[in-house]
Formats: structure tokens, C-alpha cells, sequence
């Protein structure tokens, strides 16, 4: 099992590091002085090489990647072009709007897909199958934007229940702060909602098809007892894999929806960013995401290994 | 439960969704205002960046020059009460307001105005006008009150430079966090920064002149078109200045709940002609493409009939403004004409890069049907702000692009050959050397109309019209600048009305 972990450890470190190197390479050949987007257009020469200088932009290219990556490792992301802020404190501050959003959304998608796909399933075939069929079918077409500025219209201009767009502040109280992600989570759920639920349909279609099933219904238990002590577990190692993948898709997914909804997250600085030529905040951010999802992909690994005893011999 | 108990709860879970939902009704006039804005400034310090949302947000809100700009574009005596001018046009001797002290509680004298000079014109200084000082030889306190500013030549746009948002007096003991905390001196101070979201500001109870009629202001960032209309709508923000949707507008006019107001602004739109570039260098050629230009056609199309024709680099509203758009009138088969008389009876081929804006963007598509049709092929590229900077402003590489020129009274642009559209010309530049020595209003005025009319008969770009300042409020919010003579979103003459 030890030797299990630390290989996976190795490979984790491996990743980040090449990740780093593209993410650095990559965002370094985007065309644009970050120092002349600030100045505009009277600049004049000097001031621009003044900025440069103080912006640290004249190093070589692999001084800064180093000195990047040196930083990193301390907790010191840098600080950004346009803020003249820490990146750290900026990533911070905005993950407290982008996680809390991302896990409403899960929450949601989970609570809505779990009850619907068994419903489905439990009655395959008959009209509450097909109309949740439809109903995800639909839900995994409609752009969740396109939903989003729909549920403005309704809830925000017509009936007034929830403000347009914009951020109360965790500071006015958490049932504030939630009201308004309430929006936002609901067009983020949606489809995601959509998806887990035709998979929790057809993992648990699979499972009462296979013979410990008929096993158990064979020695008496009924439709419904089969269904949750004995199917329904076996049913969710799918579910769950597409749950901890759909978090990924939740944080990345959210640039769009902060943009709808004018929320202050993760999402919405990435494209300011960019757009600045902050590309300091930029390779953080990106940086941050892909540290996450090499992460979770580790843990997933030493869960399964430690869930299924087979898999600690393989590689 | 009895029936009372039960109307009780009925009650108040009614006022606890009322309260959730927002639409308690207000008694009294309000005090507080939320004002909508495109775009977020990246830091706080007028006087380093040229990021217009800094000033639309600080400009005479919590910074004020020596100079300010009124609401149509007249220079106002600022943080300076009165000023005299040497005979020679060369020494400006300030006096100052008594009593006006920062929001820190220091108090703002002539070493203040000689900091905030002497910063902007130094060696390492990255003021993004820097040239608004160049010929600022020396800067003397005379006493507490009075400050000498001394110019190498006279120049009779001094008064007008210092009233800029990068010209604000700022103080040395706050400089330092000036990005994220500025201290100022207006009406209103800084209050709170939530990057990505908003900026507070609140009223200064200790202001030097007319108190702001508001206690509190919120400046909320609201990027998408889509998203400013539905907050507008929902009446979560009360006045949206610069509003990013203009086919929207008809719609919020018709609606008794708000006002559009139509303004004008100092940005020049203009098809950016490179100069320097064959086949441009024949004016021949620049001829042609302004005789193949229909400006209404691009003005209803790109900006639905949001701003005015112009035929020259100059604002109408300017009371010097000349209209010279007889010179360029849209006459296709005239441009033809000229084409081929330029030796390119078949047209040729040429680049069009276009920044992000929507009048670049839409006016792009449309300028490029228009040229199409008299032989002109174009091959369009979008580029992003900082691309378009770096390979048509700084690179020159380029044939054609559109761009709003937004500087106040930025004429003298074309007295720099090495400008990004390269226009040369040495009775242009003797022209404007001319304006800047002239002090005698009348005399301004001719060469200013001299100048425009230079540049139109020289076609140096195809002059298209001056954007509009497009505003939605609340109709019950007064006071508000309807003109934007400078990047500003001047909020201590507003109030609303009960």
C-alpha cells in the first residue's frame, strides 16, 4: 500500500511540475505588454520602461519562471500587475464566493439527480421514466447562460424574489450570502443535475440486472427492499466517480455564470485578467485549478486502492 | 393555534420575506446610490494609469486638481480659487482654497501642489499623460497658499491640462497606498474595495466647499450588456453610467420608472488610416475610402443612431467645432473615380484590425461591406485591447482600424509623425507650435479651426462620428452629468427627488 502511495506521490509531483512549465510557456507567448495596457495610448517611452521596471517585467524568461515557481512554494503567488495586490489574498477572497458556489450547485445536482434517477429507474419504462428522460434531455441541451439570463427575467424582473446579479457579502449574514448564489446555483446545477441523473438511471438499470439481484429477490425480498439495501449501493461507484469529476466542471464552468450573474468569484477575475494581460494572476489561477484537480485525481487513486484491495498490486 | 397567534405568524413571515426579497418601501428621500459601470478600475491612483474607470469613479469625487471640468466641458477653478498669468504666458501663480484638508485630516497647501507637479513630471514618474506636463519648468511655493508654476513656453491649454484626472493633487503622507486606499480631497471619501464587485464611497462631512448631497455611493461593476440591463431593470442599481446596450435603451425610455440620458463625449471615432503604408501614402487613396464611407449607415447600424457625423478630429459640441462633413460626403462612384485616378481602378487589398468595443466590432462589418463595394477588400482581425495596442499602436502594423479617440482636445495627436497613424506634416505641426503660444482667445480659436480643417482636407483618417454618452437612471435621480467632457461620474451635485 506504501509503495502504492508514494509511486502516485511521485507522479503528483511530476504533473504539477510539468504543468507549471506549459502553463508559464503558454501564457507567456499570449501577444501584449501588460505594462502598455495600462498606460494606454499618450504613454510615452520612459514611463513605459518606469512601469516595466517596476512591474519586474524585465527579467528573462526562465529568471521569471523560476523566481514564479520559487515563490509558489512558499505560499507567494506574487502580486498582480493591475491590483498591485498579493495574487494570494486576491485568490482567497475570491474563492470564498467561487467554493460556496460550486458546492450549493453539487448540492443541488445531487439532491434533484439521486430521487430522480431512482424514480426512473424504479419504474422503467412507464411514464415517470419518460418524462425524466425528457425533462434531462432537455437539461443537458439548454446553455446553462442562456438559462441563467431566463431566471433573471422571471425571478429578478418580474417577480422581484432576487436581486439581478451581484454579491450580499458573507459579512451581511450566511442566508444573504446564499440568496444570492441561489440563482447562479440553480443555472449551474442544472444541467450537471441532468447528467448525474441519467447516470444514476442507468448504473442502477445495470445493477438490478445482474445476478446477486435476482439472488436476492429469489430468496424473498421485495422490489423495494432489493432496490435500496442491495442496488442501490452497488449502483453509486459511477455516481460518485461523476460527482468528483463534476466539481472540476462546477469551479471552470462558473466563469461564464459569474459573468451572467456579475458575481466577484475565481471565475470573473481569470477573465478580467486576461483581458488586463494580468498574467500573473492569470498562470496563478490556472495554476491553482490544475494543482486541485491533480489532487483530488491523487486522493481518488488512494481511495480506490484503499476501497478495493485489488488495485494496490497493479502498476 | 388560534387564529390570532395564526395571523401573527402569518405576519410576520410575510415581513421576514418582504425583508429577504427587498421591497419594504422607503419613507423618505433616499441618501445612498448604486451606480452601474462596464468597467472595474484595476487600482485607485488616478495619476498612474490610463484605465478611464479610475477617473469615472474618483474624479471629482474624492480627487480634485487645481482645475476641474464642468459638466459641459468648461475649465472651473478647482482646488486653486483664482490664478495669474505673467504677461508672457509663462508663469501661473496660484492661490488656493483656505481650510481644505485631505481625507486623512492633513491639510492640503502648496507643498501638496508642488508634490503632485514635481511626481508627475519626474524622471521615474508613470503618469500615463505625462506630456499634459512636459513644459512645467519649475514648480515654488510662495507661501502656504500659493504655488508658481513656471513654463519653459507659454501654453494656452495649461489651465485645461490641469484639469485632468491624472493632473489631481495628491499628498505625500498617503501617496504610498494610494492604489488601494486613496485620500483625497473632494466631496467624498474612500470607503471600502471589493475587488471584482464594487466601490464605496461616502460623504465627507468635513468637504471644503458645497457638501454632496449624498451620504453614500456604491460604484458596482457590471461587464456583461446583458447582465447591466437585467440590473437596471430589477432596479438593483439606480443610475448606469456609459450603459453597454444601446438597442436597449427605447425600451427603458418608454418605462416611467427611469430616463435615458443622451450626451455627447469627447471620443473621436475614426477609421485609423495608416499613413505611412502603401497605398495610403496617396491621398488620392485616403480620398477615396472617405468618399466611400457612409456614416449614418455605420451610426444606425453599429451604434443604433447613437452618435453625431464628424468630419474632422474635433467634438461638436466644442463652440470651435467646424462642420467639415461636406468634405468627406458618402459618394461611392466619386470614390471609384478617385481609385483609379490614384492608379487602382480595381481596388486592392488591404488590413482592418479591430479592437474589442461594439462601435469597432459592428462598425468593422459594416465599413467593410461599404468598402467592398468600390473595390476595397479588407481582411478583418478582432484583437483583445493589450494585442491592438502592441501590433497597431506601438507595432504601426496595420492598414486600417477603428478606434474612439476619448482624449479631451487631443487635435494636437496629429502634430506627431510618429503617432500610430503617421500623418507628417510639417504646416499641421507649425499650426499647432502656433496654438500653443497663443494665449489670445480669438486668435486660439482661428487656428483651431485652421487645424481642423487641415487635417480634414489631407483626409488623414476617415473621420466617422463622436460617440455618445449613453446613461439609464432611476427617474427620480437628479443631478446627474448627462455630457461626459472627461471620464468622470461626477456625484456631489445628486440627489433624488421624493
Amino acid at each position: 500500500m506504501l509503495r502504492y502511495v508514494l509511486k502516485r506521490l511521485v507522479s503528483l509531483v511530476i504533473s504539477l511540475a510539468v504543468a507549471s512549465l506549459v502553463i508559464f510557456l503558454a501564457i507567456e507567448v499570449v501577444p501584449g505588454d501588460p505594462a502598455a495596457y495600462m498606460l494606454g495610448m499618450n504613454a510615452q517611452p520612459d514611463t513605459l520602461a518606469a512601469l516595466r521596471e517596476q512591474l519586474g517585467l524585465n527579467g528573462t524568461i526562465p529568471e521569471r519562471y523560476l523566481s514564479w515557481v520559487a515563490g509558489m512554494l512558499q505560499g507567494d503567488f506574487g502580486t498582480s500587475y493591475t491590483y498591485r495586490t498579493p495574487v494570494a489574498e486576491m485568490i482567497g477572497e475570491r474563492l470564498w464566493i467561487s467554493l460556496p458556489l460550486a458546492l450549493y450547485a453539487l448540492t443541488l445536482s445531487t439532491l434533484i439527480a439521486f430521487p430522480a434517477g431512482v424514480w426512473a429507474a424504479s419504474r422503467r419504462g412507464s411514464a415517470v421514466d419518460m418524462g425524466v428522460m425528457g425533462v434531462t434531455q432537455l437539461g443537458v441541451a439548454i446553455p446553462n447562460f442562456w438559462f441563467a439570463m431566463l431566471m433573471v427575467l422571471v425571478f429578478a424582473i418580474n417577480l422581484r424574489w432576487f436581486s439581478a446579479g451581484g454579491f450580499a457579502g458573507w459579512e451581511q449574514g450566511f442566508f444573504a450570502g446564499m440568496k444570492s448564489l441561489t440563482l447562479p446555483a440553480i443555472a449551474l446545477a442544472l444541467p450537471q443535475a441532468s447528467i448525474l441523473t441519467r447516470v444514476m438511471r442507468s448504473s442502477l438499470l445495470d445493477t438490478l440486472s445482474e445476478d446477486f439481484i435476482r439472488t436476492a429477490r429469489a430468496k424473498g425480498l421485495t422490489r423495494r427492499q432489493v432496490l435500496w439495501r442491495h442496488a442501490l449501493r452497488n449502483a453509486m461507484i459511477p455516481v460518485l466517480t461523476i460527482i468528483g469529476m463534476q466539481f472540476s466542471f462546477l469551479m471552470a464552468g462558473a466563469i461564464i455564470i459569474e459573468n451572467v450573474f456579475f458575481l466577484p468569484g475565481l471565475g470573473r477575475l481569470v477573465f478580467q485578467s486576461i483581458s488586463a494581460r494580468d498574467l500573473i494572476v492569470v498562470e496563478s489561477v490556472v495554476m491553482l485549478l490544475v494543482f486541485a484537480v491533480i489532487v483530488v485525481n491523487f486522493a481518488v487513486d488512494v481511495a480506490y486502492a484503499a476501497v478495493d484491495p485489488r488495485l494496490r498490486g497493479r502498476r | 393555534m388560534t387564529y390570532l397567534n395564526f395571523t401573527r405568524g402569518m405576519v410576520s413571515a410575510l415581513a421576514l420575506v418582504a425583508a429577504m426579497t427587498g421591497t419594504v418601501g422607503m419613507a423618505q428621500a433616499k441618501t445612498d446610490i448604486v451606480v452601474g459601470m462596464q468597467l472595474e478600475p484595476p487600482h485607485l491612483d488616478p495619476t498612474s494609469a490610463a484605465a478611464g474607470a479610475i477617473d469615472s469613479v474618483l474624479y471629482a469625487n474624492v480627487f480634485e486638481g487645481l482645475t476641474r471640468f464642468g459638466p459641459d466641458g468648461s475649465v472651473n477653478p478647482g482646488l486653486a480659487a483664482s490664478w495669474d498669468i505673467s504677461a508672457d504666458g509663462t508663469v501661473y501663480t496660484f492661490k488656493l482654497h483656505d481650510g481644505v484638508t485631505f481625507h486623512d485630516g492633513t491639510t492640503m497647501d502648496a507643498e501638496d501642489v508642488k508634490f503632485s507637479l514635481d511626481r508627475a513630471r519626474a524622471e521615474d514618474s508613470v503618469n500615463a499623460q505625462k506630456g499634459l506636463f512636459a513644459g512645467i519648468t519649475d514648480v515654488t511655493v510662495i507661501d502656504p497658499l500659493t504655488v508658481q508654476v513656471t513654463l519653459g513656453a507659454p501654453n494656452g491649454s495649461f489651465l485645461f491640462n490641469m484639469a485632468w484626472g491624472d493632473a489631481v493633487i495628491v499628498a505625500p503622507e498617503s501617496i504610498e497606498n494610494i492604489k488601494t486606499n486613496p485620500v483625497g480631497t473632494g466631496a467624498f471619501k474612500f470607503d471600502n474595495w471589493v475587488q471584482g464587485d464594487r466601490i464605496d464611497i461616502v460623504k465627507n462631512p468635513d468637504y471644503w466647499g458645497e457638501p454632496a448631497k449624498l451620504d453614500r455611493a456604491t460604484f458596482k461593476f457590471i461587464s456583461d450588456p446583458t447582465a447591466a440591463f437585467a440590473a437596471v431593470m430589477a432596479e438593483d442599481v439606480h443610475a448606469f453610467a456609459g450603459f453597454p446596450a444601446p438597442e436597449n435603451l427605447p425600451q427603458f425610455d418608454a418605462d416611467p420608472r427611469f430616463q435615458v440620458l443622451i450626451g455627447s463625449t469627447e471620443g473621436e471615432t475614426i477609421l485609423s488610416t495608416n499613413n505611412k503604408q502603401a497605398p495610403f501614402d496617396n491621398i488620392k487613396v485616403r480620398e477615396a475610402l472617405a468618399h466611400a464611407i457612409d456614416r449614418q449607415a455605420i451610426i444606425d447600424g453599429a451604434m443604433f443612431g447613437y452618435g453625431t457625423p464628424i468630419g474632422t478630429h474635433f467634438a461638436p459640441h466644442n463652440p470651435d467645432y467646424v462642420d467639415l462633413t461636406g468634405n468627406s460626403a458618402y459618394d461611392p462612384e466619386k470614390a471609384k473615380a478617385l481609385l483609379a485616378e490614384a492608379g487602382f481602378p480595381d481596388g486592392f487589398t488591404t488590413t482592418l484590425k479591430l479592437p474589442p468595443p461594439s462601435y469597432a466590432r459592428r462598425g468593422g462589418e459594416i465599413i467593410a461591406a461599404q468598402l467592398r463595394a468600390v473595390g476595397i477588400e479588407t481582411e478583418i482581425s478582432n484583437l483583445e485591447w493589450a494585442q491592438w495596442l502592441e501590433q497597431v499602436f506601438t507595432g504601426k502594423d496595420f492598414g486600417l482600424t477603428i478606434v474612439s479617440h476619448t482624449e479631451p482636445m487631443d487635435i494636437g495627436i496629429y502634430a506627431n509623425p510618429d503617432y500610430y497613424f503617421q500623418y507628417d506634416s510639417a504646416e499641421f505641426q507649425k499650426i499647432m507650435t502656433d496654438l500653443t503660444a497663443a494665449t489670445d482667445p480669438a486668435a486660439r480659436s482661428a487656428l483651431l479651426k485652421q487645424a481642423q480643417e487641415k487635417i480634414s482636407l489631407d483626409y488623414v483618417n476617415g473621420y466617422l462620428f463622436q460617440l455618445a454618452a449613453l446613461s439609464v437612471a432611476n427617474a427620480k435621480v437628479m443631478g446627474l452629468w448627462k455630457n461626459a467632457p472627461t471620464q468622470a461620474t461626477d456625484l456631489t451635485a445628486v440627489y433624488w427627488a421624493d
